[in-house]
């Protein structure tokens, strides 16, 4: 359940942005996690649902953008195709292929209420 | 105007960010692998299950090399010393971490433990991490390599299983191969099979800590690692 120590570090990294920018509170913010990034969607949105109360966070919803993870060859660089389930291999040239999408944890976008200055 | 009447007036802005939730773990990360450089360690990560074997693992480790390579580890589990007991006893340098309810290491905890012993007197440190095929996968603790150990009793799928951990594996050290005659179901060739789909090069080599079988091919690819 590591998805609870992803949580505490997303909202100490939201509130160091917020208090950086004077915001008054946080309206929104957007995550980004690839399918093959270790985390699970349900789980982190659980935990973020439990541990944002009494932060900056209490108010803000997170919305989960979930990445499919890409392959290329390493080679050529040709894309793998998405659904592939045999051996991570370029299908023209078989070396081995490279992780291009889908390892993503990412805070992308806050929105957050400023002083209108 | 409330920039001129103070009437506190407020707007809401997008703010991009665009970083790693992890960041700060992996700062952290980043400062262990400069004092893995500058003290010329080789730290290795290793992870698999809960009795996936990882204490036999390098109590044989400890055997293979004695006399040639200084080795240390660092043990995580959730309670007990033990497993850095028994390294100390194989003759091994180990400081347990206990983690509480903590599923896996970070690179803060090593950075901790790092401040402990002399690890610079060490040529190849070890960090057994929490029993885990999950959560130890995504967290950089600053290591050269990721060594995942899988035996051969789990299962043949295991990596489709869990392609996380072993998308990250370096290595993957097959274990138990004493015990593969017992077991009807499994074969080499199919846990291979199943590591290429999830590893897109794949490397392993089957070893037995029991029988010292596959320890040398594996002494040899640390040695080779300098």
């Amino acid at each position: 359940m590591h998805e609870y120590s992803i949580v505490q570090s997303l909202i100490e990294r939201v509130e160091h942005e917020a208090v950086a920018r004077g915001a008054k509170r946080v309206v929104r913010l957007w995550v980004r996690l690839g399918e093959l990034s270790g985390v699970e969607p349900d789980l982190l949105a659980t935990a973020y649902d439990t541990f944002r109360e009494h932060t900056i966070c209490e108010g803000a919803p997170m919305e989960l953008d979930r990445i499919a993870a890409a392959w290329a060859c390493s080679r050529c660089g040709g894309e793998l195709p998405s659904n592939v389930t045999d051996a991570l291999r370029c299908p023209r040239c078989h070396a081995p292929a490279t992780l291009v999408a889908g390892d993503e944890i990412l805070l992308s976008r806050i929105e957050m209420e400023v002083p209108d200055v | 105007m409330c920039d001129t009447c103070g009437c506190g007036d407020t707007k809401i802005v997008p703010v991009d960010v665009h970083d790693r939730i992890l960041a700060g773990n992996d700062r952290q990360a980043r400062h262990n692998r400069e004092h893995f450089a500058m003290d010329g360690v080789l730290a290795i990560n290793l992870m698999g299950s809960p009795g996936a074997g990882k204490t036999a693992l390098l109590e044989a480790t400890a055997r293979a090399l004695a006399g040639k390579k200084r080795l240390g580890a660092i043990s995580g589990d959730l309670a007990t010393d033990h497993d850095a007991e028994r390294l100390r006893r194989a003759g091994i340098p180990s400081i347990g971490i206990t983690t509480g309810s903590a599923c896996h290491l970070d690179a803060e905890m090593i950075h901790h433990a790092l401040h402990d012993p002399p690890w610079e007197r060490v040529d190849c440190l070890f960090v057994e991490n929490v029993g885990n095929l999950v959560c130890p996968a995504i967290y950089d603790l600053g290591q050269r390599c990721n060594v995942v150990a899988l035996s051969v009793t789990e299962g043949v799928d295991k990596p489709l299983k869990y392609p996380v951990m072993f998308q990250r594996a370096d290595l993957v050290l097959l274990t138990k191969m004493d015990l593969l005659p017992h077991l009807e179901d499994v074969s080499v060739a199919a846990i291979r099979d199943a590591l290429a789909r999830v590893m897109p090069d794949p490397r392993m080599i089957a070893v037995s800590a029991r029988t010292g079988a596959g320890i040398g091919e594996w002494a040899g690819w640390l040695e080779a690692l300098g």
